[in-house]
């Protein structure tokens, strides 16, 4: 027997994480930025391979657990968090990452969706909102905007689309954030918290389907313009953003305005980030801040702590065995009345 | 150990009536669904047993939980059989009939034998309830019933004047009213009421005013039986000869439960269900989840999708994964089933079959899903299937499809239906040393940079069942087509065809490893009547009943649907022809005619009702004219 009782892992890097499988995503695929980040990531975690899964449903993104080398499913259209909350439930003790899309998991798999988020789970469901079916060539998602002309909406779609972090939030969700492939800091940071989150934590990534949707998201990526279309949330700080962050979020009542910072109006009268408040209507309002109207925010929007459907689900069974016992089928047969025939 | 509490000792009794001996009876309690009358059916039922009876038992109650009172649509029924031989069936007519209104005796009356016995309300058959059940005139008055002992007993008033001193409201004191007629009952069959009076102080006795009115309710109706003119004489039941051994009553969806905690045990699994509430498999869900201190987890999914989906999840993770449904929350569940048999992971879907169409016959039996157990799945996907056949049996057939799961490594079907899923009958309880363990094969670590290839095959073409959580075995399955051995994407033509077959050769070997299909009655003759599922009982009283008068008829009857049992085509050859009687339009027997080429002649009903046993003696007496 060995003396060395020593657990520490190896060191890892992003390349052990690579499967031997060809990426097969189109080239340009804001895919291949997530899968990279993810992989750059995951060995900070201190978690080994063997003990990661990667879950998916159907589309470009679903893909991704192919590509990496850990264990994973790649299951059917919409269904990645059912599969992932049996696995979890059934496996505490695996990290489960569910990787879905704006079809996949807020049209086919809604339903799952929404329960997953609200049962709180410890896995982490990555969202890859590219705002159109691409997987199925180029039809409207239910995050396309109206009036989105598409192979199935040639006469623009008539359909209001969803807001997946509002959908999340809705679904009492403790770990919301969103951020966006090409923006690859931000999207690590992002990416870690929520690895780092216990219950379930639900990440949008804005990506970009260079072949059906190119450009949906130009406003939040262009370089000229980011600063002015996208909003950095920092817990406990002001909202602040613009080129010469001269320019900021105020409340006006129950609603959120764009106001220049000077002329009278100082940081303080801002709206300050806290995503640790257990009333989720500020997270809500901020998920509801669009483009052109509004900056759009990226970063964490709430990241609170709420019992885990995984951990009460294996409490109550040392509950019942501490109350009843260890199963006995003996004792389990003879429950009730019973008869000898001599 | 628990130890066995049977019979006390009764009293002996100082009554002057006669009693009269039978070799068996059928009653059933018939009234509103708020009447109790399940209740009132289960415990005669444990009763029975207890002296020793066989019995054999039908519920039948309402889609409705509450139907307007004192309708026809409310209308809710117990059958018990119970007999000092051997029996299968619940009873096709009933011998005494226990009508609680109007509604129910113009419901059930049509099963009441020429001269049985029909005790009724009295108290119910008022014009409000005679018109709800669509009669004129009272039945009691107008003759109608002159082909039965009537026995009209206010079972209302005499209920109430017996818990009157304990100051029950009205509502409560009715209550106590299917006590009042389980005493009678009890009375007249000769009964012992220890089991209900134990029943009563386990169940009310943290309301000890309740139990009380609920002893003085069953203890007045016996008294009633007793003391009163109308009843000139009892009847017993004497003891069945069954295999010795130490029994308890059991209902299929118990079985069911109990055999899958057994099969987790036999395995060393961890058991885990995924189920959506749908009648009448809920009772599963319901049985599995109290007993949490098995390792049980049980998770009530937001829909049947998840609640197969979470269980693939469950089984990657090296869970004994189980999903519960039935009709409609299979058809839900098919493309993950798929996903399962691609996948190649264990997975028993059980299916309490129910009648359909759609939504169909949510609380009566039917055989109707068999096709869609084999077929129902788009592409090539076969899934083996087995079928319980009584509501014991269901203890048996769950060990019989778990082996079969974890050695092949395949999602199984296991079907049963509402008939035996809510019927009862004695269970001989296993012996538990004679359980051998099912063995579980899980590949351990390998070093870093060593392959592990998760479709290569073992003699049995079973692949490994490598668990998250084992270092070095990072894996990825999926619903894509798999290359041979690697189990990377592949969609290479010849590589599909081969697994195409592989997953087909996979499953069709398995006939190979279940027993040989055996028949009752003689290796040759005229006619062999084969069945598959719940009408087990049906069919092998009909087959004995025509036996014992010299018909040349014997009864094979089916576990294993797919794949069938080896021997099935030159057993089949050795008969003239084959009667295939189910409860459907001809399922089996479209299988049997395609596989086997085998004129099979059916017997088909779906009227949400089992077969009774003379529709199959006509029908096999008709082919051996």
């Amino acid at each position: 027997m060995s003396t060395d009782t020593s657990t520490s892992l190896p060191v890892l890097t992003a390349n052990d994480f690579a499967s031997d499988q060809d990426v097969r995503w189109c080239p340009g695929c804001g895919d291949y930025s997530i899968l990279a980040q993810m992989k750059k990531v995951l060995p900070s975690l201190g978690v080994p391979r063997e003990k990661m899964v990667f879950v998916s449903g159907i589309g470009c993104s679903s893909r991704f657990p192919y590509y990496m080398n850990t264990y994973g499913i790649h299951s059917i259209h919409g269904r990645a968090p059912a599969v992932a909350t049996g696995l979890k439930a059934a496996r505490p003790d695996l990290m489960v990452w569910v990787i879905t899309g704006d079809g996949d998991g807020l049209s086919i798999g809604g339903n799952h969706l929404m329960h997953a988020i609200r049962r709180n789970l410890d896995i982490n469901i990555i969202l890859f909102n590219n705002r159109i079916y691409g997987l199925t060539k180029g039809q409207y998602s239910p995050t396309s905007p109206l009036g989105k002309v598409t192979k199935s909406t040639p006469m623009g779609a008539i359909d209001n689309p969803l807001h997946p972090l509002s959908i999340a939030i809705g679904c009492e969700g403790t770990f919301v954030a969103r951020s966006i492939d090409t923006n690859i800091k931000h999207l690590g940071a992002v990416l870690k918290r929520a690895a780092e989150h216990r219950g379930t934590s639900f990440v949008e990534v804005y990506q970009n389907c260079n072949v059906f949707n190119d450009g949906a998201y130009n406003y939040a990526t262009d370089r000229e313009t980011k600063a002015d279309t996208t909003i950095e949330l920092e817990h406990g700080k002001p909202l602040i953003f613009g080129k010469n962050r001269d320019k900021g979020i105020r409340l006006n009542g129950m609603n959120p305005e764009v106001v220049e910072l000077g002329k009278g109006i100082s940081e303080d009268d801002l709206l300050f980030h806290d995503e640790q408040t257990p009333e989720p209507s500020l997270a809500y309002l901020l998920s509801r801040m669009s483009y052109p109207e509004f900056p759009e925010p990226i970063g964490v929007f709430r990241a609170v702590d709420r019992p885990r459907y995984d951990n009460l689900l294996n409490a109550q069974i040392v509950d019942a065995k501490k109350a009843k016992g260890d199963g006995d089928l003996e004792k389990l047969f003879m429950s009730g009345d019973t008869w000898t025939v001599s | 150990m628990a130890t066995s509490t049977g019979v006390s000792p009764r009293e002996t009794k100082h009554t002057s009536k006669p009693v009269k001996e039978l070799v068996a009876a059928t009653v059933r309690f018939c009234g509103d669904s708020g009447d109790g009358m399940q209740l009132a059916g289960t415990q005669f039922t444990n009763t029975s047993a207890l002296a020793g009876n066989d019995i054999a038992t039908f519920p039948d109650f309402p889609a409705e939980i509450r139907a307007p009172r004192g309708t026809k649509a409310g209308v809710s029924g117990f059958q018990i059989h119970f007999a000092s031989k051997e029996i299968f069936t619940p009873g096709d007519q009933v011998d005494a009939l226990v009508a609680f209104n109007p509604a129910a005796l113009v419901t059930n009356l049509v099963d009441l034998v020429s001269g049985g016995i029909l005790v009724v309300n009295k108290d119910a058959f008022d014009e409000k309830g005679l018109k709800q059940a669509g009669y004129e005139e009272s039945p009691l008055e107008d003759g109608s019933l002159r082909a039965y002992q009537v026995f009209p007993v206010e079972i209302t008033r005499l209920t109430r004047l017996a818990v009157e001193e304990l100051g029950l409201g009205m509502k409560e004191a009715d209550r106590c009213r299917n006590f009042y007629a389980m005493g009678l009952i009890f009375w007249l069959y000769d009964r012992s009421l220890d089991p209900t009076l134990r029943y009563i102080e386990a169940k009310f006795g943290k309301r000890p005013e309740i139990a009380e009115a609920n002893r003085r309710a069953l203890k007045a109706g016996y008294n009633y039986g007793e003391t009163t003119e109308a009843f000139a004489s009892q009847f017993r039941v004497n003891k069945a000869t069954l295999t010795p051994g130490l029994y308890r009553n059991i209902m299929g969806n118990e079985a069911t439960a109990y055999g899958l905690i057994t099969a987790a045990k036999r395995s060393k699994c961890e058991l885990f269900l995924g189920s959506y509430p749908i009648t009448p498999a809920s009772d599963i869900l319901h049985e599995l989840a109290k007993h949490k201190n098995f390792g049980v987890r049980t998770f009530q999914a937001e829909d049947e999708i998840a609640a197969v989906t979470s269980a693939i999840g469950a089984s990657f993770g090296g869970a004994m994964a189980i999903t519960t449904s039935s009709g409609p929350g299979i058809a839900l569940k098919q493309e993950a089933i798929g996903l399962a048999v691609m996948t190649e992971l264990p997975l028993l879907i059980i299916n309490v079959q129910r009648g359909g169409p759609s939504t169909g016959l949510p609380t009566k039996t039917e055989q109707a899903d068999l096709l869609q157990a084999i077929c129902g799945r788009n592409g090539e996907c076969p899934v083996p299937v087995i079928a319980a056949r009584s509501p014991a049996d269901c203890f048996d057939a769950v060990q019989e499809a778990w082996r079969i799961a974890v050695r092949y490594m395949t999602p199984v079907f296991l079907l049963t239906d509402g008939y035996i899923a809510n019927g009862s009958e004695p269970w001989k309880v296993p012996d538990l040393k004679a359980l051998e363990p099912i063995e579980v094969k899980h590949p351990g670590p390998v070093a870093e940079g060593e392959v592990f290839h998760p479709y290569a095959r073992d003699e049995r073409l079973a692949r490994p069942w490598a668990l998250p959580g084992t270092a070095g075995l990072m894996h990825r399955i999926g619903g894509l087509e798999k290359q041979d051995i690697t189990g990377n994407v592949n969609y290479e033509p010849a590589n599909h065809q081969h697994m195409v077959d592989l997953r087909a050769k996979k499953v069709a070997n398995i006939a190979l490893d279940i027993p040989q299909q055996t028949v009752m009655g003689p290796a040759r003759g005229k006619l062999l009547v084969l069945s598959w599922g719940g009408t087990y009982g049906a069919c092998a009283t009909a087959v004995r009943d025509v036996q014992e008068k010299g018909g040349s008829v014997a009864h094979a009857h089916l576990r294993y649907l797919n794949p069938f049992p080896a021997n099935l085509a030159e057993l089949m050859g050795n008969y003239d022809k084959v009667l295939i009687p189910e409860l459907n339009k001809g399922q089996l027997r479209l299988l049997i005619r395609g596989e086997y080429l085998v004129d099979a002649v059916g017997l088909n009903k779906v009227q949400g009702k089992p077969f009774s046993v003379y529709e199959l003696v006509n029908k096999i007496n008709e082919l051996l004219a």
